[in-house]
């Protein structure tokens, strides 16, 4: 099963990283900025470091917006969001001022409050553990609670009418580690810089 | 639970690897050395984070540095964070195009606090590891030095790491000097010239020599993680092992499952 997979540029964020990884395990990968590229590919994938309200601008800029919804929603493309990639898919953030979102994960994105998470460093940096629920297709065959390598200081927080399937991290509050509902997919953490944990995450969507 | 982490430092000397003993370098090998001898995609998975720090004594070659850091970064699935004389945006952003994740600064937190600004402000601060570089001295406690340790800042540690720790920067990487390549244990004492209640994540290096130097660091609670560079006590499996012990000796470390490797190399083939 040879896929290709389109990371999304919106010039935000390394790129290498993810690349890299996904041509380690044998995946074609394409890097475009292009929408019309990227409505009609069939498998996406959207990395991102940086500010939520800054990459939202890049991604609406470049007409990329639409082209992200209209892949998933219309043409029902795979989609992972890595780190920022996830929040982004959200409905808000917060950072540097109220943004709309993707909207394909409907959570919104907050700040971890002091109350949250106590006398807990943030930015939260670090391998923590992540725990799934049963069924889960990107967590297919890794331990009931693997280490994933996290960098962030924005979270997501499940809630019981959420539709698909949520892995949760505790760092003073269960946030969204992972969500995964029909096509789709992401994560909190970075696979692409969890070892065999994060690889094997990454193996798991592309076989999807 | 957040795991604590096992950081491997590279430093790179015009062109080659070198060990460093109170900061004189010395040579060991050029990256192909480096990957015949090390077999690096193996060290790589015995270790939470890498870090690479281009210390050439004389002018730096950043075209040169990046190609070896993306050589480097193509097996290696950890953070990885690089730096050595970055002075504007641009510097950062060539090592991040280059596979680096995070980048380490450290004369600019003396002397150009406004390029750790830029550089937070464009990338994050969670990009940036501010590195200091500590000495003691007879009267005054601890030194602060800058530029590969040649140049005495004036104001003890105490002083230099609150100023530093008031920048947009992520990580405190906190490095004695002069334990720096001697093998005999991380120096805890320079733990006692932070201010209370750090808020960012430390990284404590110099000195670690074996195991159970590593484990002792790790044991400490301001202590988030901690570096070694010393190329030849890790030789080999090294760090696997050395990895193993520190988890032996009690400390949690992030865990994953190698016999999965072979099986991840098959998606583009099956």
């Amino acid at each position: 099963m040879s896929r290709t997979v389109t990371i999304i540029d919106y010039g935000m964020g390394n790129l290498v990283s993810v690349r890299n990884a996904l041509s380690y395990l044998g995946a074609s990968v394409a890097i475009s900025g292009d929408p019309a590229f990227v409505s009609s590919s069939e498998t996406l994938l959207l990395p991102g470091v940086g500010s939520f309200r800054a990459s939202m601008e890049e991604l609406r800029k470049r007409g990329l917006d639409h082209a992200i919804r209209e892949a998933v929603l219309e043409r029902k493309s795979n989609i992972l969001g890595i780190c920022l990639g996830m929040q982004l898919m959200g409905s808000r953030g917060v950072e540097d001022g109220d943004t709309e979102g993707l909207g394909l994960i409907p959570v919104r994105v907050d700040g971890f409050a002091g109350s949250e998470v106590g006398s807990r460093k943030v930015p939260h940096i670090g391998f923590n553990v992540v725990t799934h629920e049963a069924g889960s297709r990107l967590f297919d065959g890794l331990s009931a609670a693997a280490d994933f390598y996290f960098v962030h200081s924005f979270r997501m927080l499940p809630s019981p009418e959420l539709p698909g399937l949520v892995a949760k991290c505790d760092y003073g509050v269960e946030f969204m580690a992972a969500y995964e509902h029909k096509n789709v997919y992401a994560t909190q953490f970075h696979p692409e810089k969890s070892q065999t944990s994060g690889l094997w995450l990454l193996r798991n969507f592309l076989l999807q | 639970m957040l795991k604590k982490r096992l950081i491997f430092t590279l430093l790179y000397n015009q062109g080659q690897f070198v060990l460093s003993r109170n900061f004189r370098l010395q040579k060991v090998g050029d990256i192909n050395w480096l990957q015949k001898n090390y077999d690096f995609s193996k060290i790589s998975f015995s270790i939470d984070e890498l870090i690479v720090l281009d210390v050439s004594r004389k002018e730096r070659d950043p075209d040169q540095f990046c190609n070896v850091l993306a050589a480097l970064s193509q097996g290696c699935f950890v953070p990885i964070a690089a730096g050595g004389g970055i002075a504007c945006v641009e510097d950062a952003r060539r090592l991040l195009r280059a596979g680096a994740d995070k980048v380490v600064v450290n004369s600019a937190l003396y002397e150009q606090t406004d390029v750790v600004e830029s550089v937070a402000r464009e990338f994050g601060q969670q990009c940036v590891v501010a590195s200091v570089d500590a000495k003691r001295s007879a009267d005054s406690g601890w030194q602060v030095f800058s530029k590969n340790g040649s140049n005495a800042m004036l104001g003890n540690v105490r002083y230099w790491l609150t100023q530093v720790l008031k920048l947009p920067v992520g990580e405190l990487y906190l490095n004695s000097m002069d334990r720096d390549g001697t093998g005999q244990g991380l120096d805890m004492e320079l733990l006692a010239e932070l201010p209370p209640s750090v808020a960012k994540p430390i990284i404590l290096a110099g000195g670690a020599g074996n195991a159970s130097h590593l484990a002792k660091g790790l044991e400490q609670e301001q202590v988030d993680a901690v570096a070694t560079a010393h190329l030849f006590n890790f030789v080999g499996d090294g760090l696997s092992k050395a990895r193993q012990a520190v988890v032996d000796a009690g400390v949690t470390l992030a865990h994953w499952d190698m016999s999965q490797l072979p099986a991840l190399r098959q998606v583009g083939a099956g």
